[in-house]
């Protein structure tokens, strides 16, 4: 093949017109400094409290990884950790499900329309968690809203208070705007005029949409995923009100511990292992993040 | 170098066809022909309807009233993935996550072909672009131009009979826009394939075309070759957009078969009448304007208008000036190599004879539309 005249062209001052241009190379010196307020808050309110967590539960009572040892060795604490990640687990799954068409219908509408969508997400923000909680008891009880109608429409009732589903669900409805913010994100800026062009190629248009759109949007899934999973693993005020005995999650566990048994050392083990599990979650998530197109955004 | 196999092109047949936007009307009673294997170019400025037109060749819009065949059939109501049509966008369109070659296989894979056929077929595509290096590539790490071409290949690989572009080099520089128009005319001439084009540059229309349909307003103001939009405009409008010109207004009155226009009490003789009761207005090109000194040189029959030069520039190969009339018009000229040389406020002659003016009906929308 001969040299194309454009790659001679390219060395010209206008020449790759599509290049991106590098920003991020505006650094003036001691822009570090910028961070200082929030990194001292940091260290305040989680570096220090996070210290002592985990210097107690290697220390308390006795120096040693004792916590840790007992932390394992009981099957309920084992059946415990387990149930969380799979509560969570559901919960994830369940808010990808309700997220995404959510996510993408808030693409697709006007301008009220969205701004209504938009409402709906957050303001279950500015409602307290107990309050949620407990319109959530009131619904999913057993003489509560869904099983009046389940009777009324002549099926039977199903348990849901003090049972996974009820605690799944309820955790599913506090953390779908995690779920749907980051997927919105990425949706909105993706290029929808990908799809016509899809079409003009011959993608039928679900096929424009599952093999253009959906591979775009996964960033925003990955995201949405992570936030709600690790935020599911520490939840404490849902579960702990909709759940019964046979649902409990280890926040439960750990409050259990260090308010009621004022065991700061089994409860810190056990707040530890919860963190160093999410943070192998996080690294083994890390790839996926990492692609190597980075954008869909409009050119012209 | 081996192209895509060479295909026949399709014949389109656009009849009265008008596109609404609810009260706002795009497109008015469009009539247009194109030949198989036509190069047509919709020519015009922003606004007028280019992209409409062709969104509804492509299948994107729907057509509000009107026929439109593409190939000899109805596709009126048939969705875009079956039209069978390539389409280059100016926004490029590639897939970012998928590399050049995956792109380029993509409308292979939608139509069933796959193995070595695909890939032989997608190798082939980008050879014709000179593309083929550059395969594993993904689109952002491509210049425009690149991205462009790849754009062409992704159109091209599948053999359609028809490719639409909407400026496709609109968003490159002027160099790279250049050679790309050449690759472009090139690859028309090897494929076969009808190619309709939208630009709203003139000199790209014309380097590349069979024929230009020029919009106006959502209106085709005139199709034809570039040679006979430019010699002979049906409407001022044409005249202006296509080229350079001057346009001379006056008081006009018939004369037997001719015309005559009075413009600051000097008299300009035009063969020729305007049907109707349209104000004629006379449109000049600037190399049938001579520039004389005041009352020399005078040949028999010729028309002359009194000016100042405002400014003179030289272009190598000649001279071009701008002659500041008595009315204030501006009149362009061009001279070549070897002509007198005048400077910036000689008073000067400028000199053309009937039969090298264009007479035409003002039309006040022309004026407004290209400023
Ligand atoms: N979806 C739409 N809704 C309403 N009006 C539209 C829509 N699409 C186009 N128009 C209008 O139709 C007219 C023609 O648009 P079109 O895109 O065909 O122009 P164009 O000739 O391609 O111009 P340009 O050179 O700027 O691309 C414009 O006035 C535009 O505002
Ligand atoms: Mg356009």
């Amino acid at each position: 093949m001969t040299a194309t005249p454009d790659e001679g062209l390219r060395t010209g001052p206008a020449a790759g017109s599509g290049q991106p241009v590098f920003l991020s190379r505006f650094r003036p010196r001691g822009a570090v400094w910028l961070a200082a307020p929030a990194v001292l808050v940091l260290l305040v309110v989680l570096a220090y409290p996070l210290g002592i967590v985990v210097w107690r539960s290697f220390t308390d009572p006795a120096p040693g990884i004792e916590n840790y040892v007992w932390f394992f060795q009981s099957a309920v604490n084992r059946t415990v950790l387990q149930r969380t990640f799979i509560v969570a687990g559901w919960v994830t799954l369940v808010s990808l499900v309700c997220a995404y068409p959510y996510a993408y219908a808030m693409t697709i509408v006007g301008k009220n329309m969205r701004l209504a969508l938009i409402l709906c997400v957050l303001v279950p923000f500015w409602l307290s968690g107990v309050v949620r909680t407990l319109a959530w008891v009131i619904l999913l009880q057993d003489s509560g809203v869904i099983n009046s109608i389940l009777r009324g429409l002549g099926l039977s009732p199903v348990k849901l208070i003090r049972t996974l589903p009820g605690v799944i669900i309820g955790m599913t409805q506090v953390l779908l705007p995690f779920m749907i913010l980051p997927i919105y994100s990425v949706m909105k800026g993706i290029d929808t005029r990908l799809l016509q062009a899809a079409r003009s190629l011959g993608a039928k248009p679900w096929k424009a949409f599952l093999q253009i759109y959906m591979p775009l949007s996964l960033p925003g899934v990955y995201a949405g995923a992570i936030i709600v999973f690790i935020l599911s693993l520490g939840f404490y005020i849902t579960p702990a009100l909709l759940g019964g005995p046979r649902s409990i999650l280890l926040s439960s566990l750990v409050q259990n511990q260090v308010l009621s048994l004022l065991n700061w050392g089994r409860g810190g083990a056990m707040g530890v292992v919860l963190l160093i599990a999410t943070f192998v979650l996080l690294a083994l998530a890390a790839p996926l993040m990492r692609q190597k197109h980075t954008s869909s955004r409009r050119e012209a | 170098m081996t192209a895509p196999q060479r295909s026949a092109g399709a014949a389109i047949e656009i009849r009265k066809a008008s596109k609404h936007y609810g009260a706002f009307t795009a497109l008015k009673d469009i009539d247009l022909h194109i030949r198989p294997g036509e190069f047509m170019t919709l020519l015009g400025p922003s606004g007028s309807g280019k992209t409409t037109t062709l969104n509804l060749i492509a299948g994107f819009t729907d057509i509000s009233s009107g026929a439109l065949e593409i190939g000899g059939k109805s596709v009126t109501g048939l969705p875009s993935h079956k039209r069978n049509i390539g389409v280059v966008f100016q926004h490029y369109a590639l897939f970012p996550h998928m590399t050049v070659g995956k792109n380029v296989a993509y409308p292979l894979s939608l139509r069933g072909i796959k193995g070595d056929d695909r890939e032989k077929r997608v190798r082939r595509a980008l050879d014709m672009v000179k593309m083929a290096d550059f395969a594993h590539r993904y689109p952002n790490e491509l210049s425009g131009g690149q991205q462009q071409r790849v754009a062409l290949a992704r159109a091209l690989v599948f053999d359609p009979p028809l490719l639409l572009m909407d400026e496709p080099l609109g968003a490159l520089d002027k160099k790279l826009r250049e050679w790309l128009q050449l690759e472009i005319k090139r690859i028309h001439r090897e494929l076969g394939t009808t190619f309709v084009y939208v630009t709203h540059d003139q000199e790209e229309a014309l380097v590349l075309s069979d024929r230009i349909a020029v919009f106006n307003g959502g209106r085709i103001e005139q199709i034809g070759t570039g040679r006979e939009l430019y010699d002979n405009p049906a409407t001022l409008f044409v005249g202006r957009f296509i080229g350079e010109s001057t346009v001379l207004r006056g008081v006009a009155e018939a004369s037997g078969d001719n015309t005559i226009v009075t413009i600051s009490g000097q008299k300009i003789l035009a063969h020729g009448r305007l049907a109707g009761d349209a104000r004629p207005v006379i449109l000049l090109r600037p190399e049938r304007v001579a520039l004389k000194r005041p009352g020399v040189d005078a040949i028999t029959g010729e028309n002359r208008l009194t000016g100042t030069v405002a400014e003179a520039i030289y272009l190598g190969s000649g001279s071009k000036y701008e002659v500041r009339l008595a009315d204030g018009t501006t009149a362009v000229a061009r001279s070549p190599l070897g002509a007198v040389d005048f400077a910036i406020g000689d008073t000067v002659d400028i000199a053309f004879l009937p039969s090298d003016l264009i007479l035409l009906p003002d039309d006040a929308s022309a004026d407004v539309t290209l400023t």
